[in-house]
């Protein structure tokens, strides 16, 4: 086990290098730079800037460079956020999306599964039905439109939930729904049918054949085996909804990672675009390393090699 | 009719299918004697399963008892809640199953399922459900049961599984003991070694055992009657000797005659039994067999022959046997 963590954080390592070239690359071939919406910038001042930052050397020193200060775990110096690091930026702002995030993961959790586990035991009932067409349509409608129209309703008719910021526990009741609607309805429909599967089995007939009461079978007995699908995905979703949603950072006036990972690219905050995809990356290669950890306990036939 | 471990009263079981009302068990009565081995032979669909199943109130949701009485050990079991069944689930009447492999489940040791058999009925401690544990993987011929009590079903071979279904069936003593296939899914050597467990095991604890099965050769080792089943019907019943030195009915004879026989000349090759099983959801108006039969009369295909009776035990329902008797009855021309 414990050798089996050290190989996949060195894979996990050499991952996150091939990103951090990759996206060092693709980045600089894109045309324009982080001046070039800068008012009327002489030639000599933009040349002073790049001197500043490094840029008007030649791409693979500055690559060189960079990999090398990276190493020391330092991101560089933000471009268009005069006097802040890149760890500052991610040091200040993750945690707020992480939170928000974190919540997010877990209401859809504590709603998809159980949602999906009714859903096949009433299979083809009307319950399941319901749930089918909720969770259908869940998956289908876009975050900005329920986080809007729970926007127009609540906040602005209503008066009952703030509209932005993320200031008390009230304000977390929109962005959090908004969040987790999508990954609550997609839990639920793999719930169902990895229940579905999980009911057919004849362990479940053994366990209903020694006396075990409905409730206990299901919790025991069904419940460990079906939930393998759900954990598969918690790792992609919770790396991806702790590291920010851009969308629903935007809509809510939340100041968290998400919204910097977009707006750097078309300010060309080269520093702050690296930043941030490496981080991503290096949060998903952890996520699913724990993931696959997880499953080692939850079903004793997978074996970490 | 009382002293009887299982008594079945001309039991109608139907599937309620979205195509249709599937026939699965169409007056089935079955008697067994506490201590007694029945066997149930026949093919596939023939209702044997079903029929034990409904006995543990196992049947799928969809399937209902529509008629007569299924006595078990002085419950009506046909009339119990689902509640009433758990109770007498694992502890009076216990199942195993056809496939050993699947039945167990994956994510638990099979200490923890056998002691949840233990423990699910009466309220023994952890401690003495894991000593009732290991007592019964030793009395199912499993060594080391303290270090077996820690693995899990994967890490055991299929006949080493049937034994810890056999052991979890026996948690709690039950006076019937349901074998659905017990050995088909297991290798031939696995399956002598399983039987000769059981019928030790019989012999040991005295229990009745209804032996569910397609292969005559079992049942013939082990059972003191048999009842043939053919399309949700018993055809035949009788005692193990009526049945294989006997037969009535052109169906058990075809059995017979389909066992391999390797005494004989060296490339014999099968007797099968030709046709196709019946449709339940259709189910003919004459002899369900009447289709495959090579006897086949025309009464046959018009009326369900009545039961024939050719000793205390031994009774068929055939019309070449029921003939003589319903003429007499109708003084027809039939």
């Amino acid at each position: 086990m414990v050798k089996y963590i050290i190989k996949r954080i060195l894979m996990g390592i050499l991952t996150a290098f091939i990103v951090a070239t990759l996206t060092f690359f693709i980045m600089n071939l894109v045309p324009g730079g982080p001046f070039l919406s800068e008012k009327a910038v002489t030639p000599q001042a933009q040349a002073a800037m790049e001197a500043k930052y490094g840029l008007d050397k030649p791409l693979f020193i500055q690559y060189l460079t960079y990999m090398g200060d990276l190493l020391h775990g330092d991101m560089g110096v933000s471009i268009k956020k005069r006097g802040f690091t890149v760890n500052d930026i991610i040091g200040n702002k993750f945690p707020v999306s992480a939170r928000l995030g974190g919540l997010a993961v877990l209401v859809s959790v504590c709603i998809g599964v159980p949602l999906g586990s009714i859903a096949a035991f009433k299979r083809g009932k009307t319950l399941d039905n319901v749930i089918i067409v909720f969770s259908t349509a869940g998956i289908a409608i876009p975050s900005f439109l329920t986080s809007t129209l729970m926007m127009y309703f609540l906040s602005v008719k209503l008066k009952l939930l703030p509209s932005l910021g993320l200031d008390s526990p009230a304000s977390y009741i929109m962005p959090v729904i908004a969040l987790s609607l999508y990954p609550t309805c997609y839990i639920a429909r793999l719930m169902r049918s990895s229940m579905l599967d999980v009911i057919g089995q004849d362990y479940m007939r053994t366990a209903r054949a020694k006396g075990v009461t409905t409730f206990k079978s299901i919790f025991k007995h069904a419940l460990r085996n079906a939930i393998l699908p759900v954990v598969t995905y918690l790792g992609p979703l919770l790396a991806s909804l702790m590291t920010g949603s851009f969308i629903i950072e935007k809509i809510f006036t939340i100041p968290g990672l998400g919204h910097e990972f977009v707006s750097a690219i078309p300010s060309r905050d080269y520093p702050l675009i690296m930043g941030t995809t490496i981080f991503l990356a290096c949060f998903i290669i952890v996520m699913n390393v724990v993931v696959d950890i997880a499953y080692a306990f939850i079903d004793p036939r997978i074996k970490l090699k | 009719m009382d002293g009887n471990l299982v008594d079945i009263k001309h039991e109608k079981l139907s599937f309620f299918t979205p195509v249709g009302e599937v026939k699965a068990l169409n007056d089935v009565s079955i008697c067994m004697k506490e201590g007694e081995v029945l066997g149930i032979v026949g093919e596939s669909g023939s209702g044997k399963s079903v029929t034990a199943y409904s006995l543990m109130g196992l049947t799928a949701d969809n399937g209902k008892i529509v008629d007569g009485e299924v006595n078990f050990n002085g419950h009506r079991i046909d009339l119990m809640t689902e509640k009433e069944m758990r109770k007498i689930r694992g502890k009076e009447i216990s199942i195993i199953f056809q496939d050993p492999m699947t039945s167990l489940n994956p994510v638990y040791t099979i200490g923890n399922q056998i002691e949840e058999a233990v423990r699910v009925h009466g309220d023994k401690s952890a401690a003495e459900a894991k000593a009732r544990a290991a007592e019964l993987l030793n009395l199912v011929g499993i060594n080391e049961p303290e270090k077996r009590l820690k693995q899990y079903p994967h890490e055991l071979s299929g006949g080493m599984r049937q034994r810890v279904m056999i052991a979890i069936a026996l948690a709690c003593e039950p006076k019937l003991l349901i074998a659905d296939e017990p050995t088909t899914a297991l290798d031939v050597t696995i399956q002598a070694q399983i039987l000769e467990l059981m019928n030790d095991l019989k012999q040991k604890l005295g229990m009745g055992i209804m032996l569910i099965t397609h292969d005559l050769g079992v049942v013939a080792s082990m059972c003191d009657n048999i009842a043939v089943m053919y399309a949700g019907e018993i055809v035949e019943y009788g005692s193990a000797d009526d049945i294989f030195y006997e037969p009535k009915h052109e169906y058990t004879k075809g059995l017979l005659r389909s066992i391999p026989k390797f005494q004989e000349k060296e490339y014999s090759a099968l007797v099968p039994i030709e046709g196709q099983p019946v449709d339940l959801l259709n189910p003919p108006k004459g002899c369900p067999f009447a289709p495959r039969c090579d006897s086949c009369m025309k009464i046959c295909l018009r009326e369900k022959p009545d039961r024939t009776d050719f000793g205390e035990h031994h009774y068929a329902r055939c019309w070449l046997h029921a003939k003589a008797a319903f003429e007499s009855r109708q003084g027809g021309d039939r």
